[in-house]
């Protein structure tokens, strides 16, 4: 089934947020350099999920994790790893666009400047090739020192891609990228998610079955807190061996 | 008499009562300022903002006392300022949901409320005495930092809980430390809502008579505090921070408390002084906020 090399083994996952299961029980490898969906209905625990692995969960403090996440060979829950280097390691894109509120440039060069790199020139380097790289450079060359809200909504979104990128992380998580955007803005961010497979392992979160069918190679649905099933998305899409799965997919409820 | 009647004139009652309560608040206010100015505006000149005061009311100005309140007002934003936006971060970002906090954030919002004179006496023991400050700028500019520190404190906590979860998770999922989030994204996102409430906080403190009289600060001044710039060697100077000074709600009050006519229409204009420095205040506060509507939508 699964060939291609490991980025994360999930094994015995269940989350809590204080007394509330959220996850039961998910086992299963996300492949690297490859785009992995995660649909499911709503309030599934597709979010929560996706948030565990870069620990963005942290943040919640009712949040409990048990079970294993490792990355790259490495449990990136335990104590001796610095959460830092983890989000660094594997950015982040949201469902609304949330540039901060300074200019374009500013935007991508954050992530590089908190590192400590803040010669100009580096900084011009990593903001031009994040741009061009998520397919933004040529529409926001001439007002890179404008707001970052000056830019539409699907522009905003790809300037959040240039950001996560300008970090050069090996792994991308997007959390419903497009569910805020226009059809026209979303095949945009989808094109954009088929090529950045070539050099990063991507994990995206979508209610769309359309979307997961077009820019994943793997899918795994998810049901009340549970991992119903993984696998090649094809198969998902036209041979699905659980019964949930194919009600889902084929629009029966959800 | 049926309900919905009823409830109908109830509501047109209240709009009549309210109407009336705004326009005896706006009569009164417009009937001072036109009987200040009326007063005052002869008086206004360039003459009178050059002049210490005198015993004749014709050569009396206030110099002394409106240097007096800006000196003491720069130095109240910078003692208050750094002190209460670092309270308020430490509150809304660091501290543990506890009872330490609960305690914290119950005095915080009764401080606010306590008469300003009681800050007066608190400066006059603490500063005055205690610290050996003496009757200086530097004691008058503490006594009122503690006064406005609770309101900087609580508009400080309001902006950074207005900042959007969106904006956090953007720079923590990019590697960004806590203090690095708080320092590039939190912070400067609200700094112009502190700001606005620091400046509100600030036009308050100027007006205040009452604490600084308790500390004794002087209502006869004919000289200025030692200059913060000079053109000798090392040009910088701190020396005005320990001189003795007076503002501008003493030199009006001690105005009014003279027999003499010519001494209230020094009043008047000193009012007038200390009136349009505070809508200054308040025009740069409307435009920050102003400012900060039109940049930030989220
Ligand atoms: N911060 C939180 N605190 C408590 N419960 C939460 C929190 N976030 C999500 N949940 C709950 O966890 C479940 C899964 O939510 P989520 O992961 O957001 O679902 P999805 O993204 O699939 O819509 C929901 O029942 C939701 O109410
Ligand atoms: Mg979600």
């Amino acid at each position: 089934m699964v060939t291609t090399d490991t980025a994360f083994r999930i094994e015995r996952l269940n989350i809590f947020y204080g007394e509330k299961r959220a996850l039961k029980e998910v086992n299963f490898n996300i492949p690297a350099k490859a785009v992995t969906a995660v649909i499911g209905p709503s309030g599934c625990g597709k979010s929560t999920f996706i948030r565990c692995l870069n620990r963005m969960n942290d943040l919640i403090p009712v949040f409990r994790l048990e079970g294993k996440i490792e990355y790259d060979g490495m449990d990136i829950y335990s104590k001796e790893v610095d959460v830092i280097d983890i989000r660094r390691q594997i950015g982040m894109v949201f469902q609304k666009p949330n540039p901060f509120p300074k200019s374009i440039y500013e935007n991508v060069a954050y992530g590089v400047r908190i590192q400590g790199f803040n010669k100009k020139e580096s900084l011009d380097n990593a903001v031009e090739t994040s741009l061009k790289k998520a397919a933004l450079w040529d529409e926001v060359k001439d007002r890179i020192h404008e707001s970052a809200f000056s830019l539409s909504g699907g522009q905003q979104q790809r300037l959040c891609i240039a950001r996560a990128l300008a970090v050069e992380p090996k792994v991308i998580l997007f959390d419903e990228p497009c569910s805020a955007l226009d059809p026209i803005a979303t095949a945009k961010i989808e094109d954009l998610i088929t090529e950045l497979k070539k050099d990063y392992t991507v994990v995206i979160v979508t209610h769309n079955m359309q979307q997961a069918a077009r820019v994943s190679e793997y899918t795994g649905f998810f049901m009340m807190g549970e991992l119903i099933e993984f696998d090649n998305t094809q198969k998902i899409f036209t041979a699905p061996s659980n019964k949930m799965t194919e009600d889902y997919i084929t629009g029966r409820f959800g | 008499m049926d309900t919905k009647l009823r409830n109908r004139l109830y509501d047109k009652s209240f709009y009549i009562v309210g109407l009336f309560a705004t326009l005896f608040g706006l009569i009164v206010l417009l009937t001072l300022l036109i009987d200040i100015t009326i007063d005052g505006f002869s008086r206004l000149g360039w003459q009178f903002l050059t002049s210490y005061p005198s015993r004749k009311p014709e050569a009396a100005g206030v110099l002394s006392a409106w240097v007096g309140t800006v000196w003491v007002a720069a130095m109240t934003v910078v003692v208050a300022f750094p002190l209460g936006v670092s309270a308020a971060t430490y509150l809304e970002e660091y501290s543990k949901k506890n009872w330490l906090r609960e305690f914290i954030e119950i005095n915080i919002s009764n401080l606010s409320a306590v008469p300003s004179i009681i800050y007066g006496l608190l400066g006059l023991q603490l500063f005055v005495r205690g610290l050996n400050m003496d009757r200086s700028v530097i004691a008058g500019a503490m006594t009122l930092a503690i006064l406005v520190l609770p309101l900087i404190i609580i508009s400080t906590r309001e902006a950074i809980r207005a900042i959007p979860t969106t904006i956090r998770e953007a720079s923590y999922a990019l590697g960004a430390t806590k203090w690095q989030t708080i320092r590039n994204q939190i912070l400067p996102a609200a700094m112009p809502t502190i700001l606005t409430g620091t400046i509100l906080a600030i036009s308050r403190a100027i007006g205040e008579a009452s604490p600084l009289i308790t500390i004794g600060a002087l209502t006869y001044v004919a000289f200025l505090p030692t200059s913060p710039i000079s053109l000798e060697f090392p040009y910088i100077s701190l020396k005005g921070l320990f001189d003795p000074f007076s503002v501008l709600p003493i030199q009006i009050f001690n105005w009014v408390s003279r027999p003499q006519k010519g001494f209230w229409i020094d009043a008047a204009a000193g009012i007038m002084v200390l009136l349009i420095i505070v809508f200054f205040m308040n025009g740069i506060a409307t435009y920050l906020r102003y400012r900060y509507e039109k940049r930030m939508r989220w």
